[in-house]
């Protein structure tokens, strides 16, 4: 693995072990306000300082981690498990009305501006992490799907898939059999690359006040809060800033990696 | 070539006649009566009704979608509930911010990313090459709200330079281009790194070609080939991100316009949101759409008439 990719793989292990942390202890409680505190410069009790209501930082990035990563996961675990059997199943009929169908309807999700209609959903049942879920995982289905269909196209002309039809056996158990751990690494970059724009989506979401509501941390509401203190409190915008980028450089870096190692005929192209 | 304009025609309508109908269902679905809304508490069922009436609320679900459907057909996108107003006239005075700063971020993304995508491309594996990567990789990683935050605390807090936010209009066109220059910066940045990297890839892409090799051997410097033939070679996939990222730059301004305070689209529907201003949301957010999909439209016919083999 190269340097950039061991980096990836570091910064993406740190904010799961924030997140996978937050589960069972923080620091201090981030759902109770103590205006005593208020605004704390780093101190061995809070090494990040404290914010306008008195809430630690360093707890409020963790559990901010922990929102990011589970909106983002289900996203793509909602673009995983629908967009793949569509993705599979059109190839399995290609050049038929279902094909046709299927490709069709991702064309036309694509068409949407992704952010415009995930506001709308948003906007319409009401802000929650379930809605920004939803929104964000709407748009990875089309994605997976065409990933999906485009690995296993030239799989079906290939000799084994062929003698797997001799043998008798019907596109659904071809597809699951032979088609499917065979497109498994393709759909494993992808996922990162989605998990990583689904973390930027979350912010971005929660940032305008449609994601996870309070007393949920979030680093995008955490962000949409420190802006009216930019001036006199700038750290308050500055550490979610740096949460976000860096789990987004880490998820993207490690991609790439995971890209390079997987498919070695991608190497050379890359650098 | 005219019968494939025409079936992308087609399939451009049929798409747009699918978005209108999710839009309108989902708008449906919003719970509460905006006349009731409008009216307060205090107000007469029977004026709620003749107001209901007024609004185009009555009638069936089929009726009420081709009214609005055949509205926006011909120019009228309904009557804001708040404003009082045509949402045409809200739509033409917000355009005015919101059409500008795409340009001016789309316009920033290419004088970006071309000469950085050329010159790590050029000096490929080099110090350059890996400079740009390395920005590059950084810049796709910030969330560009975040950006515009940071430069709003550089340029505007700490050096003065710019005001934070707001927009005070065309009548002084260079300080409207001022009030829209940190938002532009911020919508490109991300945009510039992705499309810079795509470039660097078309480019290096080009340099195991035959042409590319006869240009060379007809001693061509390798800055000459690449400017005059594998840069022309790059261009489609270029283009394509291009179409794709007018998406990205329109919905991205809409939460940049809400980090600057700017009179555009973006603000327009979220203030109709909280306000319920239902009608301002469904036909802008329509009309939105419909910008997207003729952007992809006309990217696509431009390559099709740029590269000849796409015509067969």
């Amino acid at each position: 693995m190269s340097i950039a990719a061991r980096l990836g793989a570091a910064l993406v292990a740190l904010v799961a072990l924030a997140a996978g942390l937050s589960l069972i202890w923080l620091p201090h409680d981030v759902e109770r306000l103590d205006i005593a505190l208020r605004l704390l410069p780093p101190s061995p009790a809070h090494p990040l300082g404290t914010d306008h209501f008195g809430r630690d930082m360093l707890s409020m990035l963790m559990a901010g981690a922990r929102t990011s990563i589970a909106v983002a996961l289900v996203a793509v675990g909602i673009g995983l498990v629908l967009g793949v059997p569509l993705g599979l199943w059109a190839a399995a009929n290609r050049g038929r009305w279902l094909d046709e169908v299927i490709m069709r309807g991702n064309d036309l999700i694509f068409a949407f501006p992704s952010l415009v209609i995930a506001i709308l959903i948003t906007a319409v049942f009401g802000p929650s992490a379930i809605n920004a879920i939803l929104a964000i995982g709407i748009f990875n289905i089309p994605v997976f799907a065409r990933v999906a269909r485009g690995g296993a196209l030239p799989l079906w002309t290939l000799d084994y898939v062929a003698a797997a039809r001799v043998a008798g056996k019907g596109r659904l158990l071809i597809s699951v059999q032979h088609i499917l751990p065979n497109i498994a690494s393709l759909l494993i970059v992808q996922a990162t690359i989605q998990f990583s724009l689904g973390i930027l989506a979350e912010a971005a979401l929660s940032y305008v006040g449609l994601g996870a509501q309070p007393p949920t941390a979030s680093w995008g509401r955490m962000l949409a809060d420190a802006q009216t203190m930019i001036y006199t409190e700038p750290q308050l915008a500055i550490l979610p800033g740096l949460a976000i980028v860096g789990t987004v450089l880490g998820l993207n870096l490690l991609g790439d990696g995971l890209r390079d190692a997987l498919d070695p005929r991608l190497r050379r192209a890359q650098l | 070539m005219a019968r494939l304009i025409l079936s992308r025609l087609v399939s451009m309508g049929l798409s747009l006649a699918v978005a209108s109908v999710v839009i309108f269902v989902m708008l449906q679905a919003v719970p509460g009566d905006p006349a009731a809304f409008m009216l307060g508490l205090n107000a007469a069922p029977d004026t709620v009704a003749a107001l209901r009436d007024e609004l185009g609320l009555e009638g069936s679900f089929l009726a009420r979608y081709g009214a609005w459907v055949g509205g926006m057909l011909t120019g009228d996108f309904g009557t804001s509930y708040t404003y009082r107003v045509p949402v045409s006239d809200l739509v033409a005075q917000r355009i005015g911010v919101s059409a500008p700063l795409a340009a001016y971020a789309l316009a920033l993304t290419i004088l970006i990313a071309i000469p950085a995508g050329v010159l790590a491309a050029s000096r490929r594996g080099q110090r350059a090459d890996w400079g740009v990567m390395g920005a590059t990789q950084l810049g796709i990683a910030i969330p560009n709200f975040w950006f515009a935050m940071l430069l709003v605390l550089v340029f505007a807090v700490q050096l003065r330079w710019v005001s934070a936010g707001g927009f005070p209009g065309w009548e002084d066109p260079l300080a409207a281009m001022g009030a829209l220059t940190l938002p532009a910066i911020a919508l490109a940045l991300p945009q510039a790194s992705i499309l810079a990297r795509v470039l660097r890839g078309a480019l290096i892409e080009t340099e195991g070609q035959d042409y590319i090799r006869t240009a060379r051997a007809k001693g061509l410097s390798r800055r000459a080939t690449m400017l005059r033939h594998a840069l022309r070679n790059a261009a489609i996939p270029v283009l394509t991100i291009l179409g794709l990222q007018f998406s990205f730059l329109l919905a991205g301004a809409i939460i940049i316009e809400n980090v600057f305070f700017l009179p555009g689209l973006g603000r327009l529907i979220f203030q109709a949101i909280t306000q319920r201003d239902l009608i301002v949301v469904q036909s802008v957010t329509m009309l939105l759409v419909f910008a997207v999909i003729t952007v992809t439209f006309l990217v696509e016919l431009a390559y099709t008439i740029a590269d000849p083999r796409l015509r067969a």
